[in-house]
């Protein structure tokens, strides 16, 4: 038994800087989708609106599945292109999930309070200035713990990359299946607790980036309200 | 400096500026006073741009406001033209609208560095010099939510002046702070207007304060100036019913 789970240890393990690889280089995509779309879905020309539109409505409508086998599979037939399976799964997550990303992005926006904008209008800083010093800075704070739930789901999406054959864990698992049929409930209960770690991981990054947002603002602590003023107060 | 030319500024079927026109003489300080709702504060938003007139024209120093010269005529202003007019204008608002996101100090430079192009130094200084004024210079360093509202507002107020307008828009200044903290900020602006050839347009329901230092108080009801004059006549003498009834209801709160 010992020898057993030392054995299944070293395999899954060897999938890990696959898993790792996924989430981090699709949390990197997913990153600069989100601003990117969740920006294009605030801007003043309708073009770029629809345009954004289509594709968050596209990517978070279709089965994320479909959209791997289409990429993997269908996208070397029609255009000739075939991707390393492991850059083909990061481009997935990441469309997939900026898709997402790109709502939290316009919601914590659009939650900046107008005053913010207004005192950025009446000290004649230009859109552009207005939204990268002002409102941004601010909306991030809100931003920090959605984004965390996402890529929760995100890290845990990466075992979708099984189906288009990436050695991450979850596949690794699959390939001890014949072998150790009678020790499933182990092989499985190792890739519960390391998907479990590298939430841990991911829940840490986030809430330290929060926490210095946080006090970027003034702001004691995530999640509360602003630090009374001794005086008037906000 | 100001110029108001039958504006008319609706939301929706709420006609809140009624054929409005005045004008207002540079350094002259403007106190805007009536009930709320009888279009005042619009009069300041319109003016600095945060509202668009439904018709009529506003002109700042000569230069049509809301709209741009095109062709023979005027058409609606675009961004390009805003950021010009807006030059001339600051405005300091109720709740004061600090950045949370910047220091104080980089509250008042901000918008001198990265709008009018000056050297961080020279907006360093030129803020300092701002704080020292407004008596927080020790507090540069600090974030604006450490500080009370009055002196948030007094920072809100170095941050106007650090663009040098030409007008500073002054909305309810004092309305959101608690009461021993006013005098501070009314003392403050008295010294501004006094110092300074600024052009003032005020509302406020500090009827003490307006009639001390306004060059003219104009009374509003219902989107039109219901009267105006020097603060003496209107405050002592109302020649308006409304006005007498709108005072006695102010004062009478104290």
């Amino acid at each position: 038994m010992p020898e057993n789970l030392d054995f299944i240890l070293r395999t899954v393990l060897q999938g890990l800087p696959y898993t790792a690889g996924a989430a981090a280089g699709g949390i990197a995509l997913t990153a600069v989708l989100s601003f990117a779309a969740g920006l294009a879905l605030l801007s003043r020309s309708r073009t770029v609106r629809v345009v954004s539109r289509v594709y968050v409505e596209g990517f978070r409508g279709t089965s994320e599945v479909v959209q791997l086998f289409w990429i993997y599979f269908a996208l070397p037939v029609l255009v000739g292109l075939q991707l390393v399976p492991l850059f083909a799964g990061i481009l997935v997550l990441g469309l997939n999930h900026g898709a997402y990303g790109a709502e939290i992005v316009r919601g914590a926006v659009r939650s900046v309070p107008r005053a913010q904008y207004e005192g950025a209008v009446a000290l004649n800083l230009g859109p552009a200035q207005r939204m990268r010093r002002v409102i941004l800075p601010q909306a991030v704070v809100e931003m920090l713990p959605p984004f965390n739930n996402l890529f929760i789901q995100l890290l845990k999406n990466t075992s979708l990359l099984f189906l288009i054959q990436v050695p991450e864990i979850f596949r690794q698992g699959e390939i001890l299946r014949p072998q150790y049929g009678g020790q499933l409930g182990l092989i499985y209960l190792v890739l519960a607790v390391l998907y479990l770690a590298l939430a841990l991981l991911i829940t840490f990054a986030t809430g330290r980036l929060e926490r210095v947002a946080a006090r970027r603002l003034g702001r004691k602590a995530p999640g509360r309200a602003g630090v009374p003023a001794t005086g008037g107060g906000l | 400096m100001v110029r108001f030319e039958n504006v008319i500024k609706r939301f929706g079927d709420n006609e809140v500026c009624r054929e409005l026109s005045f004008t207002v003489a540079p350094g002259e300080f403007v106190t805007l006073i009536g009930p709320s709702g009888s279009g005042k504060t619009t009069i300041l938003r319109l003016l600095m741009t945060l509202e668009r007139v439904t018709s009529g024209l506003i002109e700042v120093g000569g230069e049509p406001l809301s709209h741009m010269p095109r062709g023979k005529g005027l058409v609606p202003a675009d961004e390009k033209h805003l950021r010009k007019v807006r030059k001339r204008i600051g405005m300091v608002f109720q709740q004061f609208n600090l950045f949370p996101n910047m220091d104080v100090l980089r509250n008042v430079t901000e918008a001198p560095v990265h709008v009018l192009g000056e050297s961080r130094d020279a907006a360093e200084a030129h803020a300092m010099a701002l704080l020292e004024m407004v008596g927080l210079a020790d507090r540069a360093r600090e974030h604006p939510t450490r500080l009370s509202g009055g002196q948030q507002q007094r920072v809100a107020i170095a941050r106007a002046l650090a663009m040098r307008p030409d007008v500073l828009l002054l909305d309810e200044v004092t309305s959101a702070l608690d009461p021993e903290l006013v005098a501070g900020v009314l003392a403050l602006l008295r010294k501004i207007a006094s110092t300074t050839d600024i052009t003032f347009l005020c509302v406020t329901h500090e009827m003490g304060f307006a009639r001390e230092v306004s060059d003219r108080v104009m009374m509003f009801d219902a989107g039109r100036v219901v009267e105006e004059g020097t603060p003496d006549v209107l405050f002592t003498d109302p020649g308006h019913e409304r006005t007498r009834a709108f005072l006695h209801a102010v004062l009478d709160r104290r």
